[in-house]
């Protein structure tokens, strides 16, 4: 696979993406905000300017309209002396000045009253520089030209400030933004590379690989866990069915192998019935072979959560009681002791045909393992209705299992040296055990003191 | 009893009619399931066993079909696939009885020859009678010349089972499935202790017995 350099991968990852987007609304909303600012203070200084200016136009109109021409020049040559940042300009209809601080007339038509904007000289210790004036022009009675105006060369300039400030903040923004972006993408892209170097690692093989978990318990860590989580499972299972595989391949070659020697014992004798015994016990092979094969269906099956769609609301005590009643009658012909304990109703939801089928292979369980030479076999069943669980429990009063073998038991095809001469497949226990979990539940088996108490543990909600 | 094998695999189908042959039916075979469509539409037939995976038709199709026509032919399913929710869904697409693949042939023909007996079986039987066992359903009282026997429950079920399939070879899956509603196979032969504490009750104190066991196939109840 070629591999993007890591740059362009960097521009890639979704964390740079959404740093993208954010940078740029961010940028675009603070634009607006600081331009609106900007544009604001402009037009209120602007407008501050003008209105002081319309002010003395006004009273200078007044003025004239008193004491006439020479009251005007009285006033501007006054005004002009203050350093008010003031502007004024009084000439005479051919344009020479009379009074005021501006040195002519700007070089522009000057036909009717009304704003105008235009340079002029300014005297400063580094020679001279133009400065921008705002003014209002009129033309007094007599043709007197009369200009005052304000110098808008700072008010210019700060604008020009707020606009340079303007472009930088943005600019700056961006590339804060654009390298955060990257510097998270960074960290993220190394983290999910890890995971992903992590995975195709145990895809080539090294199954013990686990995703490293930094231990900070972001969103990364939950998803690495998760990952860990479901790769103990998957390595469970593998484990599982490597030992399932293994198991079948012994527990299905003896039977072929003793099917084949009988089989070829027969074709060496010449006498018919043998022929005939060897050909039935052939077919009983095969059929035990086949139920084997059935109850390995069964429980993968049940494990991957199929056959679940008969789930009803059962009477789990009729159930028991049923099937107590289908095993009395053999119990009692061994000579042994049977009892059943159930409440009148215990309602569940749940399979029938699943939990009759496992109350049979445990009472067949007991019938087989749960005895002793001397004894005939003492055997109950007792159904438990708590609070959110119901048990089934068959005891027997046998030789019980263990304690440090009751959750191997359950395995497929485990079966204790003592039980090993006798038939079965080995799959009893664990076919119950599937039947519980499909059900929510579990098999727990515990010491009956002395003998095997089996519980079938069905929770009430799912 | 006329039998049409509606059946894919030809050794298997093979099998299946020298078997049917030799136990005494007549006996057609059906490549594939339009082929079995158009044979059970035209024959007359008692029993039609259907596999379920087939070409060009399959088999609740074809059941379906012939079910939808008003051919009410008894089937039977034979399928690799064994789990209840099959068996669920053959007999919801018209078929009487459902058997996996692979399967005891005498499994095969105690079901085939009870099919074809229910056919021709009277609709509604309040007494049942064979030899001089007599069952009446209404009253659910059993009685052998004239004396009455006393049964649990679950005992008259299973008689009654097996009385009205009189003459038929019964199968212990057969008595599992029907008169205890079991759909698995216990390890422990739990069915013939059942048998013999009825036989212990209806042939016991009588010279002639009438519930016998077949060697290899199951039990049957019968008058002579």
């Amino acid at each position: 696979m070629p591999r993007t350099p890591r740059t362009l991968r960097l521009l890639h990852t979704s964390t740079f993406r959404l740093a993208a987007v954010y940078l740029i609304v961010f940028a675009l909303s603070v634009g607006a905000v600081l331009g609106y600012v900007y544009w604001q203070t402009l037009k209120l200084l602007d407008e501050q300017a003008e209105e002081t200016i319309a002010a003395e136009v006004q009273g200078i109109a007044e003025q004239y309209a008193l004491n006439g021409a020479p009251g005007v020049m009285a006033v501007i040559k006054r005004r002009s002396q203050l350093d008010t940042g003031g502007l004024y300009l009084l000439t005479t209809p051919v344009g020479k000045r009379l009074a005021g601080n501006l040195k002519s007339l700007p070089a522009m038509a000057l036909n009717k009253p009304g704003w105008i904007e235009f340079s002029f000289g300014v005297e400063t210790p580094r020679g001279l520089t133009e400065h921008r004036a705002r003014a209002y022009y009129t033309r007094l009675k007599g043709g007197y030209h009369l200009i005052i105006g304000r110098d808008i060369q700072q008010l210019r300039q700060f604008g020009r400030i707020i606009r340079n400030t303007l472009f930088w903040a943005l600019g700056l923004t961006a590339i804060l933004g654009i390298g955060g972006g990257l510097l998270l993408s960074r960290n993220f892209l190394r983290r999910i590379d890890a995971i992903t170097a992590t995975l195709r690692s145990i895809r080539a093989g090294r199954m013990s690989d686990r995703v490293p978990v930094e231990g900070s318990g972001d969103e990364l860590d939950r998803l690495a866990s998760a990952l860990n989580d479901m790769l103990d499972e998957i390595e469970r299972l593998m484990k599982g069915m490597r030992e399932v595989s293994s198991n079948i391949a012994h527990d299905l070659r003896t039977p072929l192998n003793r099917l084949r020697a009988q089989a070829e014992d027969a074709l060496r004798s010449d006498d018919p019935e043998r022929h005939r015994e060897a050909l039935e016990m052939t077919i009983a092979r095969a059929d035990e072979l086949l139920k084997t094969f059935n109850a390995l269906l069964f429980i993968a099956r049940a494990e991957a959560g199929q056959g679940a769609s008969g789930f009803r609301d059962v009477d789990v005590s009729e159930v028991a009681r049923e099937v107590a009643e289908l095993y009395q009658p053999i119990i009692e012909d061994e000579g042994g002791d049977f009892t059943i304990v159930a409440p009148e109703k215990v309602m569940l939801r749940a399979d029938r045909q699943l939990i009759a089928q496992a109350l049979v292979n445990l009472l067949d369980n007991a019938l087989k393992y749960g005895r002793t030479e001397d004894r005939p076999p003492e055997i109950g069943i007792r159904v438990e209705n708590h609070a959110d669980h119901v048990d089934v429990v068959v005891t027997d009063r046998g030789p019980g299992i263990p304690e440090t073998e009751t959750e191997h038991v359950k395995d497929r095809f485990v079966r204790l040296d003592e039980s090993r001469s006798r038939p079965g497949s080995g799959l009893g226990l664990s076919l119950v055990t599937s039947i519980a979990r499909l059900h929510g539940g579990s098999l727990v088996l515990e010491s009956n003191r002395p003998g095997l108490r089996a519980i079938l543990r069905l929770p009430k909600k799912r | 009893m006329h039998i049409l094998v509606i059946e894919d695999d030809l050794e298997a189908a093979g099998w299946l009619v020298k078997g049917l042959r030799e136990a005494g039916h007549v006996t057609d075979h059906a490549r594939d399931g339009e082929e079995g469509l158009a044979m059970a539409r035209e024959g007359d037939y008692d029993v039609l066993i259907v596999d379920r995976m087939m070409p060009k038709m399959d088999g609740l199709t074809l059941v379906r079909k012939l079910r939808e026509e008003g051919d009410m032919t008894p089937a039977l399913f034979l399928s690799a696939l064994g789990d209840v929710d099959d068996k669920v869904e053959g007999l919801r697409a018209g078929g009487d009885d459902y058997i996996a693949k692979p399967y005891a042939f005498s499994e095969l023909l105690a079901r085939v020859e009870v099919l074809g007996r229910r056919k021709t079986a009277e609709p509604v039987q309040t007494r049942l009678k064979v030899g001089d066992l007599e069952m009446d359903l209404l009253k659910r009282k059993v009685t052998r010349a004239g004396k009455e026997i006393l049964l649990q429950p679950r005992e008259f079920k299973l008689l009654e089972y097996l009385m009205r399939n009189a003459g038929n070879v019964v199968t212990r899956t057969m008595l599992l499935e029907n008169v205890w509603d079991y759909h698995f196979d216990p390890q422990t032969n739990v069915i013939d202790v059942h048998i013999s504490r009825l036989r212990g009750k209806i042939d016991k104190e009588f010279d002639k017995p009438l519930l016998h066991t077949i060697r290899g196939a199951g039990y049957m109840l019968r008058a002579d």
